[in-house]
């Protein structure tokens, strides 16, 4: 095993136990942080894969505004705490699903890389200029359709949780 | 240097939380979160196989899936909101009037 593939167990180790803690905690707000646990991971993976825009990105993005928009969503409902309410009666069956997803994709994954024989790779240094070259050369059109999916959820937003003025 | 299946294990269990939480959960922002988890897990598998076959279209899609993501969470929290308004619960399993 390689430093990389330390750094890679290390970080998957943690995130792991963040992402079945976050769908397990009594607390929405211990979820919250559970969640922040798992991203800024997920992120270190980008980091040791040498994708160090994405992995930014994912920090600023994902730690920085999703879960501050999940805690105000936390803030600004009332939820009340407890396993019994947070959880439906079906979470044992819910349990059984997640177990067999995660079965079959690891079947899937080691009929196709079998891990006993997988060769490890070396990480490709994708540069934050080779990245943004593939997007406003190959891509453009995928990034204006970007930027119009956010402006309608923008608009989209701002209506649905507006307050109805005199109806 | 790095073996890729690790990596899509990773992935996997991820994506396996992910489904469980939106299955088992009751409170809308809860599963909203786990959807999160699938995204997550879906980006992991674009960056390493980016990093794999030394392309960097992978790292590409996985900013479209994040920018993506953060509109569903912008959207899907003003629902929450509205929903709370109306009904003074986020719980799930009481939107039900489209059910039958």
């Amino acid at each position: 095993m390689s430093a990389q593939e330390y750094a890679f167990v290390v970080l998957a180790v943690v995130g792991a136990v963040g992402a079945i803690a976050v769908v397990t905690a009594r607390n929405v707000v211990h979820a919250a942080l559970y969640l922040v646990v798992a991203l800024l991971s997920v992120g270190g993976i980008y980091l040791v894969l040498a994708a160090e825009f994405v992995a930014w990105v994912q920090i600023l993005i994902y730690v920085g505004a999703i879960v501050i928009l999940f805690l105000f969503g936390l803030m600004l409902t009332k939820a009340p705490i407890g396993r019994d309410t947070l959880d439906n009666q079906q979470r044992w069956l819910g349990a059984l699903v997640g177990i067999g997803v995660f079965a079959g994709l690891v079947f899937l994954i080691q009929d196709a890389f079998d891990v006993g024989e997988a060769e490890a790779f070396e990480t490709f240094h994708a540069t934050t200029g080779a990245v943004g070259e593939s997007l406003f050369r190959s891509y453009v059109l995928p990034f204006e359709a970007v930027s119009f999916v956010l402006l309608a959820a923008l608009i989209g937003a701002v209506v649905l949780a507006r307050k109805d003025e005199g109806s | 240097m790095i073996r890729l299946p690790f990596v899509l294990f990773f992935s996997a269990l991820l994506f396996s939380a992910g489904v469980y939480g939106v299955l088992a959960r009751r409170n809308a922002v809860m599963v909203l979160m786990a959807i999160e988890l699938m995204l997550n897990a879906v980006n992991v598998n674009l960056v390493a196989f980016s990093s794999a076959l030394h392309e960097v279209s992978g790292q590409v899609f996985a900013l479209f899936v994040i920018a993506v993501a953060a509109a569903e969470v912008g959207i899907g929290l003003a629902i929450v909101i509205l929903l709370f308004r109306n009904r003074e619960s986020i719980n799930i399993d009481e939107v039900s009037l489209l059910k039958w």
